[in-house]
């Protein structure tokens, strides 16, 4: 095994373009598990710790260019009015020292479906920026997870940079775990308002073989906004109109019986949670919510 | 903390500083604070070795064949054993039966098994080295359950048993039954107004101790070898060590390493034998250190059970009779199985008062894990489930689930289905009423005033599942019954070594013992027994190994009782030593020597009446007083095979638990908001450790009610969550305010009265915290741990 | 590789580093210095909590190639760094957010002789002493780890509520207590502080 130490930004690309099978590590806080338990012996190791720049993040018009190393500690300080639903997930991830080294970068790096920040990234929509020695692409997050695990990056590629929407409104973030603190996600929901484009988006972690948008409800929520008024009205989304968009959002899964929850169990909680994410985003829509970010 | 009754009067140095009954602070405290206290992880030598295990990948398979050339071809390989290659005619241990090979031979019975081993300069390149390693597997069906285990054509775990259990059990993939009858249940039943039942199931529960199965052992010039190990017993690891090295016991000389927690999972062997096979073929010092994902192949689990049961009432509340069959899966090597059998089957009524009763546990050998001790020991798999039947018994009769146990609680002169009488105080009513009175915690503590919800007081916690939607309160209580000490017949005894001596004009006593300390705080009783008795504060605590006599096991809460007596008999011998040799110097001088009651007392000899009489320094001189004893608990007999029937128990404990949880019923999500606990401990020797025992159990019954589990596939036997992320124990977050009410009621056959601590408040907390969830959601649970499934019938 | 690194104010140097070795074990097997522990080794318990630059960190999840150049804090160190802090910050009164210890200061820091001598004859950290005297240690595996955290939530927060201790240790498992008295001990360590103000 190799460790390789990139100075600079230009020198991982060319590492990585070198040794297109090199891991990236960052946080540590999935590679390291694999190296120590004997899971993974990959012939190199790229070290992305000493880029500074993939720790920085930028507050633009629209978006947040959030740096793929920003630990989730920091987003949680300091993104909490750009990006809720994200901050949400981030206080979320595993232990106070896991969210001080591990990043949303990682996350897609890893691609696991159980990641915390797919469905926040999903809800408040998200590019996710890619680089090569042959140049930069933007993916966007619907078409970044291709796989259980599996990404749409090419192997010399490496992530730079997440963007993500600014919230123009409220976003929510919930998932359930057998634990009332670090603990990997059953299944998750994020769900985020735009007033600005009068839709709603969602993501769905864990109860997929990938981290999937429920865009059937989504769409049955759109319209029937639409339909009702409601964003103007900001009145009380009808109770049956909730409970038919957590329906759609349950029936958006593709769940799998494992040691963690029952396929049946993910079902029916994502449909909890996507009621309840709906009814406390509508409510701080409404003026009745005392923030949009949730407590703690 | 309430304490009530009178303890034992205690008439030596009760005005000596740091003596028992005060919470006097650890005495590796500092060490362990500022991370110097060497774990047994932590042992070191220049130029050791790392061994390094290759475990079987099938529960239950033939090994055609091994290939280990690769390997031992590999550069800083420098040895790759078999057990081809085992020094000795004996090649299996076994805590009660030998049974268990050192390394596989010929068939692995158990996923994780070990098969061979490899020492080398680098922990990777042991790894890789094992890695290399072919191994030719042979796939057999698994045996999983009862009805696999005991179907006419089963595959037998064990061929060929000549065990001293194999005579009694009805098939031989049963370890050991136990039946106990008394009186005639079938006529009581005819008597019952109410009859419930119910089959219960519970999970396997495992020790996850926090420092990792680790050691090093270092080959000696004579041939011998010092094994420097975490382990709960030196003597029993030796008796089973030295005669699968070939060695004499006295070339085997071990010593206590630091532990990191036990709760049962180091009665067994794990790395010991390994490492000292590998420093004896290399010549060299070999350290073993455990992964997490091998620590939960490195040692045995709590059974799971499958338990039935059922009891029946009269109009008015009281309990006629009780029936129970209760199945635990002992996995493929017996371990402490038989052990546990005596313990489900004798403590399977509870703290409650039946005449009549048949009872039957058994422990199966199949190709599961391996099973064995964990804090409880078969009392806890009956708890859950005898408890579930009080509230539906109580419930049945439409009566306060706590007035029925009280109802039916045992006392002083209760007789146990096994005919024994509970001779010392069970204050089983008194403990549920205290649990009862105290103060309940107060409602909806998410909500902040102006604020939003404060998930960390929520099911869920930061998950931020809940705002308080679908939540609802629950209570339930449940007591316990538990044993203390070993029993059925098991010479129990434990052996101090106490020396006193003038060093620089002050007297100075040395304890020395086999105890190991695993963090319950034996260290700093026995130095506090020593002041009490010796009246001298400077006491030192000798490092625990096999210089001295066998301590016996830290288990059973019975550490405090047994090598506590045992520092306080040999104590009382030094002092009568100090006294003889006192009257001898200064007799002449002073008629009180002769006459008087005399103590030790601030490092001097006086008299009952205050009056001092000598310096101990003086007294000693340069003479040293040491002396090594044996001390034992009055004995206990067999159970009778047939009936059951035996005073087999020496000591009860007993421990009620009050549960108060929150759930997301909609989510299936549990948050316990409190669990207060009513304990007697007869006499607190340090009230603070009492008080941390009392909640450390509370907080592992409390884990395998709502989250621990290893979960094993009932098609394959492997084990399905090996990890820390998987197997999931309370953090912080998941336990709430532990109030703890102290009992102090003397059990005058124990020393100074005391009563064991450890392992009652693990029986309870389970049901209250299943009792309370039941309470909440009015499901039926009859299983443990309660997933969100089960919550929300998906 | 090699690999160099400052523990506790101390330049260490570690050769024939293999490339997966985490800080951890670099710690632990190479510099002599086994105070944090291996419970997990896979994040998921806080035992082996050190800090790096001043953050709290798992360090089994840390790659040892990832430590050159940077500064790590350990059990063995914390009190020394602990006075330290208490001289740049006498009474520790600073304002809750006001207190921490910046990464430059983190870097900058080096243990001072005298300290070490003072720890040698039995000086601990406030939160070391309390977690004595609150009865916090039992077998003593997770303290290492609980007293790193814990000493920093109190750098961060030095009158933090319940919630505030439970979240910043929920990343620490303890087997043996039922944490109600590390919750003492760090109530404790907060009003002892606050005492001395």
């Amino acid at each position: 095994m190799d460790f390789l130490r990139p100075a600079s930004w230009e020198e991982a690309l060319a590492a990585k373009a070198a040794h297109p099978t090199a891991v990236p590590i960052a946080g540590g806080t999935d590679v390291m598990v694999e190296i120590n338990f004997d899971h993974r012996r990959p012939d190199h190791l790229l070290d992305l710790n000493r880029i500074g720049e993939l720790t920085e993040w930028e507050v633009g018009r629209e978006n947040v260019r959030l740096g793929a190393c920003v630990p989730y500690s920091r987003i949680m300080e300091h993104l909490r009015a750009e990006l809720p639903g994200l901050a949400l997930a981030s206080h979320t991830v595993a232990s106070p020292q896991i969210r001080n080294r591990g990043s949303v970068g990682g996350n897609l790096g890893t691609a696991s479906p159980a990641g915390d920040a797919h469905p926040a990234l999903l809800a408040a929509g998200a590019e996710v920026e890619a680089e090569s020695v042959r140049g930069t692409r933007m993916i966007p997050i619907d078409a970044f997870y291709t796989g259980v695990k599996r990404n749409a990056l090419e192997p010399d590629e490496l992530i730079r940079a997440v963007h993500i929407k600014k919230a123009d409104g409220p976003q929510q973030f919930s998932k359930v775990g057998t634990r009332n603190a670090m603990v990997i996600a059953v299944c998750a929901f994020g769900l985020a308002l735009h007033p600005g484009t009068r839709t709603v988006r969602t993501g769905i972690g864990s109860a997929a073989p990938t981290p999937v948008r429920a865009k059937e409800a989504e769409e049955f929520l759109n319209a029937a906004l639409e339909e009702g008024g409601f964003w103007d009205s900001r009145a009380i989304i009808t109770p049956s109109v909730a409970k038919q968009f957590a329906a759609l959002a349950a029936g958006a899964c593709n769940p799998i019986d494992d040691v963690r929850g029952t396929a049946s169990y993910r079902r029916h909680a994502v449909g909890i949670m996507a009621r309840r994410t709906l009814g406390w985003t509508w409510e701080s829509y409404r003026g009745n919510g005392r923030s949009t970010e949730g407590a703690a | 903390m309430g304490v009530t009754g009178n303890p034992t009067s205690i008439n030596q140095g009760t005005r000596t500083k740091g003596g028992i009954g005060e919470s006097t602070l650890r005495p590796d405290g500092i060490l362990k604070v500022t991370g110097e206290f060497a774990y047994s992880s932590d042992m070191w030598h220049e130029d050791m070795l790392w061994g390094h295990t290759l475990r079987s990948t099938f529960a239950h398979a033939e090994i055609v064949s091994i290939d280990t050339s690769e390997a031992l071809a590999t550069s800083g390989v420098y040895a790759v054993l078999t057990y081809d290659d085992l020094p000795s005619t004996v090649k299996n241990y076994g805590l009660e039966i030998q049974d268990t090979p050192v390394l596989a031979h010929g068939k692995v019975r158990h996923h994780g098994e070990p098969v061979a081993l490899v020492a080398a300069d680098h922990p990777e390149t042991a790894r890789r080295a094992a890695a290399k390693i072919r191994i030719d597997y042979r796939e057999l069906p698994v045996i999983t359950d009862e009805a696999s285990a005991t179907a006419p054509d089963a595959i037998l775990v064990h061929e060929g048993r000549s065990d001293h259990h194999a005579g009694h059990v009805p098939h031989p993939n049963i370890v050991h039954r136990q039946p106990i009858v008394r009186g005639d249940a079938d006529a009581a039943a005819a008597r019952a107004d109410v009859v419930v039942s119910g089959e219960y199931v519970f999970g396997m529960q495992d020790q996850a101790f926090l420092g990792p199965e680790s050691g090093l052992a270092v080959p000696a010039e004579d041939g011998g070898v010092d094994l420097y190990v975490a382990t709960q017993w030196l003597h029993s690891d030796l008796r089973q060590i030295a005669p699968v090295l070939g060695l004499p016991e006295d070339k085997v000389r071990m010593t206590l390493a630091g532990v990191g927690g036990a709760f049962g999972g180091r009665e067994d062997l794990s790395m010991q034998i390994h490492a000292c096979l590998l420093a004896l073929r290399t010549g060299k010092p070999v350290k073993i250190v455990y992964n997490r994902f091998e620590s939960f192949f490195g040692h045995v689990h709590r059974h799971p059970a499958k338990l039935w049961y059922e009891h029946g009432a009269t109009r008015d509340g009281k309990l006629t009779h009780m029936k129970c069959r209760i199945v635990l899966d002992g996995g493929a090597y017996a371990s402490a199985s038989p052990a546990v059998v005596g313990n489900a089957s004798s403590l399977s009524v509870g703290p409650y008062v039946i005449d009549d009763v048949d009872i039957e546990a058994i422990a199966l050998y199949t190709n599961n894990p391996p099973c064995g001790a964990m804090r409880g020991f078969g009392a806890v798999q009956a708890c859950f489930a005898y408890e579930a039947q009080m509230d539906k018994l109580a419930a049945e009769l439409g009566m306060d689930p706590v007035e029925f146990r009280q109802l039916n609680a045992m006392e002083q002169g209760t007789l146990l289905p096994t005919g024994q009488v509970v001779d010392s105080p069970a204050p089983v009513a008194e403990l549920l009423r205290r649990v009862k009175d105290m103060p309940m915690p107060p409602e909806r503590q998410w909500e902040v005033a102006g604020e939003q919800a404060d998930v960390r007081a929520l099911p869920g916690g930061l998950s931020n599942t809940t705002h308080g939607e679908g939540v609802v309160r629950g209570v339930g209580y449940a007591v316990g019954l538990k044993n203390v000490g070993f029993s059925e017949g098991f010479d129990d005894y434990s052996t101090a070594r106490v020396r006193m001596e003038a060093v620089a004009g002050e007297p100075v006593v040395t304890v020395h013992t086999a105890m190991a300390e695993v963090g319950q705080g034996g260290v700093t009783v026995h130095a506090q027994i020593a002041r009490t008795e010796l009246g001298v504060s400077q006491v030192t605590i000798h490092p625990a190994d096999t210089r001295v006599g066998s301590a016996g096991s830290t288990s059973a809460s019975r550490q405090t009782y047994v090598t506590g007596g045992a520092v306080k008999h040999s104590c009382e011998a030094v002092r009568e030593k100090v006294l003889e040799m006192g009257r001898r110097k200064f007799g002449t001088f002073h008629p009180a020597w002769a006459t008087a009651e005399l103590l030790l007392e601030g490092g001097k000899v006086v008299t009952d009446g205050g009056e001092v009489l000598a310096d101990l320094a003086d007294v000693l001189e340069d003479e040293a007083v040491d002396i090594e004893l044996e001390w034992r608990h009055r004995p206990t007999e067999a159970f009778d095979l047939r009936t059951g029937q035996g005073n087999g128990h020496v000591q009860y404990s007993f421990a009620a638990h009050r549960a108060v949880v929150e759930v997301d019923t909609e989510l299936g999500l549990v948050k316990v908001v409190e669990l207060a606990c009513a304990q007697d401990v007869g006499k607190a020797l340090n009230p603070l450790s009492v008080v941390g025992q009392i909640q450390g159990g509370t907080i592992q019954g409390l884990g395998i009610a709502v989250m621990e589990e290893i979960v094993v596939d009932p098609r394959t036997a492997k084990v399905r969550n090996p990890s820390f992320t998987d197997y999931l124990l309370p953090t912080i977050l998941d336990t709430p305010a532990i109030p703890v009410d102290v009992l102090e009621l003397a059990d005058d056959h124990a020393p100074y009265g005391l009563r064991g601590v450890g392992e009652a408040p693990t029986l309870s907390s389970t049901p209250a915290v299943l009792a309370a969830i039941r309470n909440a959601t009015g499901l039926e649970l009859n299983r443990t741990p309660v997933r969100p499934e089960h919550l929300t019938g998906t | 590789m090699r690999v160099n690194f400052t523990v506790n104010g101390r330049r260490y140097e570690a050769d024939d580093v293999w490339e997966g070795e985490s800080l951890l074990y670099v710690l632990r097997e190479r510099m002599g210095l086994p105070g944090s522990k291996n419970a997990c080794e896979q994040g998921e318990c806080g035992s082996c909590t050190v800090r790096l630059d001043g953050v709290p960190v798992c360090s089994c999840l840390v790659a040892a190639g990832q430590v050159e150049g940077r500064e790590v804090v350990t059990v063995e160190g914390l009190a020394d760094f602990a006075a330290h802090r208490a001289e740049q910050h006498p009474g520790s009164g600073c304002a809750p957010g006001a207190c921490g210890t910046a990464l430059d200061q983190a870097r900058r820091w080096q243990a001072d002789p005298a300290g070490e001598e003072a720890r040698e004859t039995g000086e601990l950290s406030p939160i070391q002493q309390a977690f004595i005297d609150a009865g916090a240690v039992q077998c003593g595996f997770c303290t290492p780890g609980l007293l790193v955290a814990a000493d920093e939530l109190l750098e961060r927060n030095p009158e933090p509520s319940d919630a505030d201790i439970r979240e910043a240790l929920s990343g620490n498992l303890c087997r043996c207590t039922g944490y109600e008295k590390i919750l003492d001990a760090v109530r404790l360590a907060a009003a002892r502080a606050e005492e001395t103000v």
